[in-house]
């Protein structure tokens, strides 16, 4: 099974090969869809061989030596609780990815589905990654690809969403890397045998814990380095430029799999290593996440482009899951792990179908559509399902993520506040105004644009991809249990683990070794008191 | 009993059976939405099967039996929570079981004919269907969330049904702004279910009822107040009722089946299931009696100056709604249950009727360009009615049974529910809650019924009595009335069905002081007997001559109210006798032609600053400012290094150098 999980990794990168062989266009892309079918075929025994009762401890692991002497730094991959989830979403999505390019890619094929493929690799490494260096490497690696297909075969702005897009990453991964660097020599302290230590396993896991002022510094650098990717407000506006210049594909990606990365991040790394910060820092985040929820529905209630709309609604419904993360409870965190994958269906589907229908016409603002339902019948019932999804329609998938969050947050006893959860909540009325009333003015009333009466409804390539995503909408608004039993256990345990990090670190800090700003934001004494007498 | 699972499966699963075969087949293949008799027969039966389905629980199951569970299996669950699909079978349940798949079925059978002539036939057919499934799930949900479920779901088909003629792009308005009002109440609907969860860990129905103790008197006052702002919005009770209205722009089958009889009765429902914790809280107790009877009123008045065949019914129902809502604040749960059977009854019968008249009216406005006369008018607009009981007796009768029915004029269905809330409402002015002010109310609730019987007769007398009006007011459109005619079997049957219900349906809840008088044992209410374990019930003090006293001054005002009408309305005076009431209430009418002027308050006072802050200030500001922030340090790098040049021209290099000049920073960093 190791070997599987990384054939599964590499696969589509070894795929690229094959264009050495097939060379045109057409091969290209079937080539492209072979590969990428094969590596979600592969990833199939790894989501049913895995020990659900033990998803705290990674599985499958490869474990390589370390390749520099002293250095705790080697190939280490993996799946457990909280990746096995957004691996398979990432596998799934490869040959939906491919089939929704087919006819709308029109230059250097090649190139461009060599991008995709190595963005699928890419994406996979990350999720499977358990060392932290590796980790950062497959991050920056998922990069390159999504910088030229946006750069390359993006739309007429794509050189200032190229650049954002650029300048964004870059100033969140030097912070990250500076942080994972500090990280890693105090590990490495800690492991009394290296010098530095980049093992998650090691860092995530009650024996090694870090004093307040470099969780502090820590835990900021690495959230900022996340919630530039999620992105959360006011860290966002290169989304909606990248998604908008972005050719459709890339947008799926975008949205499905590499925001994920910024909140997936938040949960790996911020949770179990930075357990005091993490605490302290909670309403902060909450606060953040709220008003990215209504700032991201307001904004993206005036929108006139279709497709930054979806964008901004990503900003609106990725606070959510970091309002979840935070919220630091079963409840709430399982919530946000199942809300990254329905965020990455339901604006994955949404993506594909505001390309279905720029592919058409050519153009995404809302006042040159209306009357559309009528034309493509088809079209407007799968657009309908994926608006209902987003808005968080129970019964459709949203809502599980949603309801879980927000009953989390309003119990939460880190926010120990039921506003954020009730502000949030308002989110979910503006989210149905927004959506809804873009789906009016795009399919409803009657056809006032001559050059719509010629659109031809979805063909067969185009159903097949989107029915799976609709299969796992309602899948997982039915059933979510066939879900979240995967990450159960790893949340909890993790939740658990980073409680007693945390008491363990107050309980051993000296008010007096530490600075004036330490002792205020952590309380150091009283919290002593408060855990010596619920020891008791 | 044994366990119900078998028939809850079959009544929940063939909606949603019938659902999926008509909309999957429908969408796939044209030569499907073709075969209208075997779409109009499969929807049918997947709602009339489960009513014999919940006949026969009805049937095994006494006012004595305790609730049966069909667990289906677990929805969510996840560390302290749990929530299933999971169903409960009592005696409120199976009440509202009934009315949704009885009245449903018979609204299914109309709709083979309303609709036979619309090429979304198979689509009408599939969303009834998923209306009926949602709606089942609402009410037999064994926990706050699975009703949930079916409260957003309902709320999803009404959307879908008012907009079912989406290329009208004021339907579509109708059919957002019903989604959007319903959302406002479903955002404190979901407070409250967070608010329970937080306190018992549960939001099963049983485990909430047992553990009241658990809750503080505050928790009950704002879980309370919560569910009740969720219960206006579906409930369309004063101040999210705007959209009811608006929503008849839905087919008429619908306006009848969702917008009258059913999904408008879930706040009802909902609070009744939830009596026990109301009854806690004298405060709420109030404020849902006095929104009930504002409600009330502030419709009736509405409807007096409506001109729409539908739109009388519509603010009609939002009265009835009030009504309802003022015998769950007066603590008769049982009563209000009582006035949803009757209502859905003769308010069903009613719709359908009106239905009946647009669709003749719309037949001689086809006939009339068949004919090549360019004319248009508005086939629901009873001024261009008149005299129509001649052509259409069958609708005509049916319709005058509802209306009596409604009027409150016994022995009719409407009588008795409505004079339960009324006696009611004046029993607690004695109670300890809070005393006078529902004197107050039940002199509004008395106004209103005067109002009810006024404005329903007006409307039956000016559509059906005097003469055809249309060929007088619209040139070319002389000798129409030979277009007139009476509709199809398949509706005239249901009409009668309902009117036949709306004429008995009264007698499952006789009031006891009348058999008390006549010496019986003063239990002849049979829905008491029925609900006596569910409703928390406050009961009636009141002395037997008290009640005949108030019964009869009710039954003086129902009858008085229909005599002015006839004296008004009933023959042909409609214009005349509208001009009086006008120039009589002057500023007052013109305020209830204005419908209050809600629409427009809420328009200027949420909907367009809230839009005009987000273009005009939010988008500017995010462009500018936030954005502007980053485009500063993009300004920066491009002075310092010419970087952007390169970013514009290569690519890769570029990345790899900036990764390069990254690594040498964090080296510097590390090093010193």
């Amino acid at each position: 099974m190791e070997f599987l999980l990384n054939l599964t990794i590499y696969f589509p990168l070894i795929g690229i090969l094959a264009f050495l062989v097939f060379r045109n266009d057409e091969a290209v892309k079937w080539t492209s869809l072979v590969v990428t079918s094969i590596t979600f075929l592969l990833s199939l025994p790894l989501l049913f061989q895995f020990d659900v009762a033990n998803s705290a401890i990674p599985q499958y692991v490869t474990e390589g030596s370390p390749v520099f002497s002293g250095m705790d730094v080697k190939y280490l991959v993996g799946l457990d609780g909280l990746s096995l989830l957004l691996f398979m979403l990432t596998t799934l999505m490869g040959p939906i990815v491919i089939l929704s390019s087919w006819n709308s890619i029109k230059k250097s094929l090649m190139g461009y589905y060599s991008m995709l493929l190595i963005l699928q690799t890419a994406s996979l490494g990350v999720f499977a990654s358990l060392d932290l260096v590796v980790f950062y490497v497959f991050f920056e690696l998922s990069l390159i690809p999504m910088y030229f297909l946006i750069g390359i075969w993006g739309g007429s702005d794509k050189v200032r969403a190229t650049i954002k897009f650029f300048i964004y990453t870059l100033v969140g991964s030097l912070i990250m890397l500076v942080a994972l660097i500090y990280l890693g020599y105090s590990a490495g302290a800690a492991t009394g045998v290296f010098e530095f230590s980049a093992d998650w396993r090691f860092i995530s896991s009650p024996e090694f814990t870090l004093g307040l002022v470099e969780q502090t510094w820590l835990f900021l650098a690495f959230a900022l380095a996340f919630c530039i990717k999620v992105p959360l407000f006011p860290f966002h506006t290169w989304l909606p430029y990248a998604h908008t210049e972005a050719p459709t594909a890339g947008s799926v990606v975008l949205a499905a799999i590499m925001l994920k990365l910024g909140t997936y991040g938040l949960v790996r790394v911020c949770l179990p290593v930075f357990p005091n910060a993490f605490a302290e820092f909670a309403p902060m985040m909450a606060i953040l996440a709220v008003i990215g929820i209504i700032y991201g529905a307001l904004v993206a209630m005036v929108q006139k482009d279709v497709k930054k709309l979806v964008a901004y609604s990503s900003v609106s419904h990725l606070g959510f899951v970091v309002l979840g993360i935070f919220a630091f409870n079963t409840v709430a965190v399982q919530g946000a792990v199942i809300q990254m994958i329905n965020h990455g269906l339901s604006t994955g589907a949404l993506f594909l179908i505001v390309g279905m229908i720029y592919d058409r016409a050519h153009t995404r603002q809302i006042s040159d559509f209306g009357g559309i339902a009528k034309q493509m019948p088809v079209f407007a019932t799968f657009f309908m399902i994926a608006t209902l999804a987003s808005i968080g329609l129970p019964g459709l998938n949203g809502f599980v993520g949603e309801f879980l969050i927000l009953n989390g947050s309003f119990f939460s006893e880190l926010y120990a506040n039921k506003v954020y959860a009730v502000l949030a909540a308002i989110g979910v009325i503006l989210a149905a105004a927004y959506m809804l009333w873009m789906y009016q003015r795009v399919m409803f009333g009657p056809i006032t644009n001559e050059e719509n009466k010629k659109l031809l409804d979805l063909n067969g390539r185009e159903i097949g991809l989107l029915i799976p995503l609709v299969i796992f909408m309602v899948w997982i608004g039915i059933r979510p249990v066939d879900f979240t039993k995967y990450s159960e256990n790893w949340v909890e345990s993790y939740i658990t683990i980073s409680q007693e990090k945390s008491t363990a670190v107050l309980e051993t800090a000296d008010s007096s070794d530490l600075p004036n700003w330490t002792n205020r934001i952590y309380d150091v004494e009283e919290s002593k008191v408060e855990s010596f007498t619920s020891n008791k | 009993m044994e366990s119900p699972t078998a028939l809850v499966s079959l009544i929940i699963g063939l909606p949603l059976l019938g659902f999926l075969i008509n909309g999957i087949l429908g969408l796939s293949s044209t030569a499907y939405r073709s075969k209208k008799t075997l779409i109009g027969i499969l929807a049918n039966l997947a709602v009339f099967i489960p009513f014999l389905c919940a006949l026969t629980l009805f049937l095994n199951f006494d006012s004595e039996s305790a609730a049966a569970f069909a667990h289906l299996f677990t929805w969510m669950e996840t560390g302290s929570f749990s929530v299933d699909i999971a169903y409960q079978v009592d005696q409120l349940s199976l009440i509202m079981t009934l009315v949704v798949t009885g009245v449903g079925s018979l609204i299914h059978l109309y709709s083979i004919g309303y609709m036979a002539h619309d090429e979304g036939f198979w689509k009408f057919f599939a969303y009834l269907n998923l209306f009926i499934f949602a709606m089942l799930n609402l009410v037999l949900a064994d926990n706050l969330l699975l009703l949930f479920l079916g409260w957003e779901g309902v709320g999803l088909c009404s959307y879908l049904l008012i907009g079912f003629w989406y290329t009208d792009m004021s339907k579509s308005d109708a059919a957002k702004k019903a989604f959007l009002y319903n959302r406002v109440g479903d955002f404190a609907f979901l407070i409250a279910i967070f608010m329970i969860f937080e306190t018992i860990g549960s939001l099963n129905f049983e485990v909430i009822l047992t553990s009241l103790e658990a809750f503080s008197g505050n928790d009950i006052f704002w879980i309370g107040l919560l569910i009740l702002i969720g219960a206006t919005g579906k409930s369309a009770q004063i101040p999210l009722f705007v959209w009811l209205p608006d929503a008849m722009a839905g087919p008429t089958p619908v306006s009848a089946l969702i917008h009258a009889a059913t999904m408008v009765t879930s706040g009802i429902y909902l609070i009744t299931r939830m009596s026990p914790m109301f009854v806690m809280s004298p405060e709420v107790m109030m404020i849902v009696a006095v929104i009930g009877a504002l409600t009330a009123i502030v419709a009736a008045t509405i409807a007096i100056t409506q001109y729409d065949i539908k739109g009388v019914l519509a603010y009609s129902t939002v009265s009835q709604l009030g009504f309802m809502f003022l015998a769950l604040g007066s603590g008769a749960f049982t009563a209000a249950i009582f006035h949803v059977v009757t209502h859905a009854f003769f308010k069903a019968c009613l719709f359908l009727g009106s239905g009946s008249v647009i669709h003749t009216m719309e037949h001689v406005e086809h006939k009339l360009h068949d004919k090549g006369k360019d004319v248009h008018f508005d086939p629901q607009d009873i001024r261009n009615m008149g005299g129509l009981r001649k052509y259409m007796p069958s609708t005509y009768k049916t319709f005058l049974i509802a209306t009596i029915a409604i009027a409150g004029i016994p022995p009719l269905a409407g009588f008795f529910s409505k004079d339960e809330i009324v006696m009611h409402a004046f029993n607690m002015g004695f109670g300890e809650y809070a005393g006078a002010m529902y004197f107050i109310l039940w002199g509004v609730a008395t106004i209103t019924a005067f109002l009810t019987a006024f404005y329903m007769f007006r409307l039956t007398f000016t559509t059906f009595h005097g003469s055809f009006k249309l060929p007088k007011l619209i040139n070319g459109t002389e000798g129409s009335e030979e277009y007139l005619h009476e509709s199809p079997a398949t509706m005239t049957t249901a009409l009668w069905s309902l009117a036949g219900l709306s004429i008995v349906g009264g007698f499952i809840g006789l009031p006891n002081f009348v058999s008390k008088t006549f010496g019986g044992d003063g239990h002849i209410n049979w829905l008491h007997e029925w609900l006596h374990t569910i409703a928390a019930d406050i009961p009636l003090t009141l002395s037997g001559t008290a009640e005949w006293a108030l019964m009869t001054f009710a039954i003086i005002v129902a009858a008085v109210s229909v005599y002015i009408a006839y004296k008004m309305y009933g023959n042909d005076q409609q214009e005349e006798s509208d001009a009086w009431i006008a120039s009589k209430f002057g500023p007052f009418y013109r305020v209830w032609k204005d419908k209050y002027s809600l629409d427009e308050l809420y328009e200027g006072a949420i909907v367009h600053p809230t839009v005009n802050f987000s273009d005009k200030v939010l988008a500017v500001f995010d462009m500018k400012i936030v954005d502007g922030f980053v485009n500063a340090i993009a300004g920066t790098v491009r002075i310092s290094g010419s970087l952007l040049r390169y970013i514009q021209t290569g690519v890769a290099s570029n990345y790899a150098l900036f990764l390069i000049l990254g690594v040498i920073l964090v080296l510097t960093i590390l090093l010193f």
